[in-house]
């Protein structure tokens, strides 16, 4: 659906995107992930033609994004960061205005604006001036600007900024419903947000790809370790002979509970692997009772922990990359 | 291309601007056909159009100074880039918009002529032809004030830019007539003119070589033609200045004389004018 192929992007003397490559498949929702100045909005500028790129392609359904862009531009809907509205226009007006510029033909019209507002869910206030409406209304407008013209693939830009949790979970849901008929992609520095809607994340940091795969991929592929945490009822001693001798235990790490007589474990398996049964097992033959026991995986916030700080020195850049993403 | 010339005829109307550009030049008109033709008993309505050019000083900023500008502070242009639409297409929409705006007074001053004939003998011929000249005087005015606006995302900066160069090209034949008529009075202005256009390339193309080239080729170019013919070059800088002044040149309307090749300057200004804010829009991807 989406090739990007080796694109780079500098703005003078920096980078930010460097040799990026990626495939988009048709019919999944892809999550841009990537701390604040990763080249998120520059790469999502550079697809949807905004911006030129300083080398490498951008093809949408084999059409290239510079060679052929009415071809190419037509398969897309882009909601920007910042939604592109004329403050003075109500919906209608404006959303007509969009799908006539789109070449939406005028019998279809109608009914591309119906169908957009609503999925949108803006119906109510379509006859209101945009300026008047509330930021989750304007974002909602912006959406469905991005609907118009029955693109293949919608792309938004940090779809949920700025808004309050209740409007977040019908954005959310919002994106789930488009991701039946479309392919959306949208980027986020919300780990939730990609995990949640999500079925294929994307990690870029630093202009670069880091990672590409599905969420729960993601965390098995670096999952190195599995946690079990216990606390229990008795002395440290005791804790150690019956859970030490576990099989697959790699490391034991003991330390004395809140109350008195109370102690609490975490036992290291690598491989990963559930040790809590056996551990209930080996507790009860001693008659050593458990007060809590947890099981912690390695979460996706790991991962994008993992795989974003690998570059922490360089801190600064990041700031300097974003002031350089709102200039465009 | 006809939804962005409608969208934008709509939002002069859907705020003051529109309202105010066409009021204000109606405003002037009658005053002035009050004061020539009314008071004074001239019977040519062409001294009404040629007293009213100095009101573009300030009527044309009014008009253009948010047409690219503000949709670059909305960031509304993002929209316009992602749409299947060339950019040409984009700012001739935007374009004739505008012209659709300044076309209006002109129509209704175009009753004028006709009113005053019936009280007395007027020459609708040169009357027609200077308000043919005015209005392609102030369309070409408003490319200009497009290209201008295109430049900046800020919508008070592209008026005072706006205004300056009004200013500028309203007074140019005046301020060139300081320049001594002599050959090397003249070699020496035509040599600083270059030079402030090749300052204008390094500023807007940010290449030096481009620079450097456009400026060393021009000063060449008029060195090799003042050596081989010095004659040529009395008063030379004063009709170059003249023959590019666009509002000296809307005077031979006035004089009676429908001028075509004043035409065809006027509709090269737009052309130039329309590419150089398509050029600066494509820019904006490259940065």
């Amino acid at each position: 659906m989406i090739e990007i192929d080796h694109l780079t992007k500098r703005y003078g003397s920096h980078t930010a995107v460097s040799d990026l490559c990626l495939t988009v498949e048709p019919g999944q929702i892809y999550g841009f992930l990537g701390p604040n100045g990763a080249g998120k909005s520059t790469t999502m500028n550079i697809m949807t033609g905004c911006l030129a790129a300083t080398e490498g392609t951008v093809r949408i359904d084999g059409h290239d994004i510079f060679d052929e862009p009415a071809q190419a531009k037509a398969l897309i809907g882009y909601l920007p960061e910042q939604p592109p509205l004329y403050l003075d226009m109500t919906p209608l007006e404006y959303l007509g205005f969009v799908a006539q510029a789109k070449g939406v033909r005028r019998e279809d019209r109608k009914r591309q604006l119906k169908h957009a507002m609503e999925v949108t869910q803006i119906e109510g206030v379509q006859n209101r001036l945009i300026k008047n409406l509330s930021k989750g209304y304007k974002q909602r407008v912006g959406i469905a600007q991005a609907l118009l013209g029955d693109p293949k693939v919608v792309i938004l830009d940090e779809p949920t900024v700025g808004l309050d949790p209740i409007q977040i979970i019908e954005i959310r849901d919002l994106i789930r419903e488009l991701g039946k008929e479309h392919t959306v992609i949208l980027s986020s520095h919300i780990l939730s947000e990609v995990r949640a809607v999500c079925q294929q994340i994307m990690i870029i940091s630093r202009g670069r790809l880091v990672a590409s795969d599905t969420p729960d991929n993601l965390e098995k592929l670096f999952a190195g370790t599995a946690t079990l945490e216990l606390t229990v009822k008795g002395s440290e001693e005791q804790a150690r002979a019956v859970l030490g001798t576990l099989p697959g235990v790699s490391a034991l790490n003991c330390r004395p509970g809140e109350e008195k007589g109370h102690t609490c474990l975490s036992l290291e398996t690598d491989p990963p692997a559930d040790l809590s049964e056996a551990a209930f097992r080996a507790c009860a033959a001693a008659d050593l009772p458990i007060l809590r026991m947890d099981m912690r995986r390695a979460s996706l916030e790991d991962v994008f922990l993992e795989l974003t700080a690998a570059d922490q020195p360089e801190v600064p850049a990041p700031e300097d990359a974003e002031e350089k993403e709102e200039e465009v | 291309m006809t939804a962005i010339y409608q969208r934008e005829l709509r939002s002069y109307f859907h705020g003051m601007t529109g309202y105010v550009f066409i009021a204000f030049l109606l405003l002037f008109s009658g005053i002035y056909t009050m004061f020539y033709n009314l008071s004074s008993g001239y019977p040519n309505f062409e001294y009404v159009l040629q007293a009213m050019t100095i009101i573009f000083l300030i009527a044309i900023p009014i008009l253009t100074m948010r047409v690219i500008a503000e949709e670059r502070r909305q960031k509304t242009d993002q929209l316009l880039y992602t749409l299947p639409v060339g950019m040409t297409r984009l700012v001739l929409g935007k374009y004739l918009a505008m012209v659709t705006v300044v076309a209006a007074p002109c129509v209704v001053m175009a009753f004028y002529p006709l009113l005053l004939s019936t009280f007395g003998t007027v020459s609708l011929t040169t009357a027609y032809g200077a308000l043919v000249g005015f209005f392609l005087l102030s369309a070409a005015l408003s490319a200009i004030g497009l290209l201008i606006s295109s430049l900046t995302e800020n919508q008070a900066v592209a008026a005072g830019l706006c205004f300056g160069v009004m200013l500028l090209l309203y007074f140019m034949s005046d301020l060139s007539s300081f320049v001594p008529s002599s050959a090397g009075a003249s070699l020496c202005a035509l040599l600083v003119t270059v030079l402030v256009i090749a300052v204008l390339v390094r500023v807007f193309t940010r290449s030096a070589p481009a620079a450097i080239l456009t400026g060393l080729v021009g000063e060449a170019i008029l060195f090799v033609t003042y050596l081989a013919a010095s004659d040529s070059f009395s008063g030379l800088f004063g009709r170059v200045v003249d023959g590019l002044s666009v509002f000296a040149r809307f005077s031979t309307f006035v004089d009676g004389m429908f001028d075509w090749t004043a035409v065809i300057y006027y509709l090269s200004i737009i052309a130039v004018a329309l590419f150089l804010a398509v050029q600066s829009m494509e820019k904006r991807r490259w940065s």
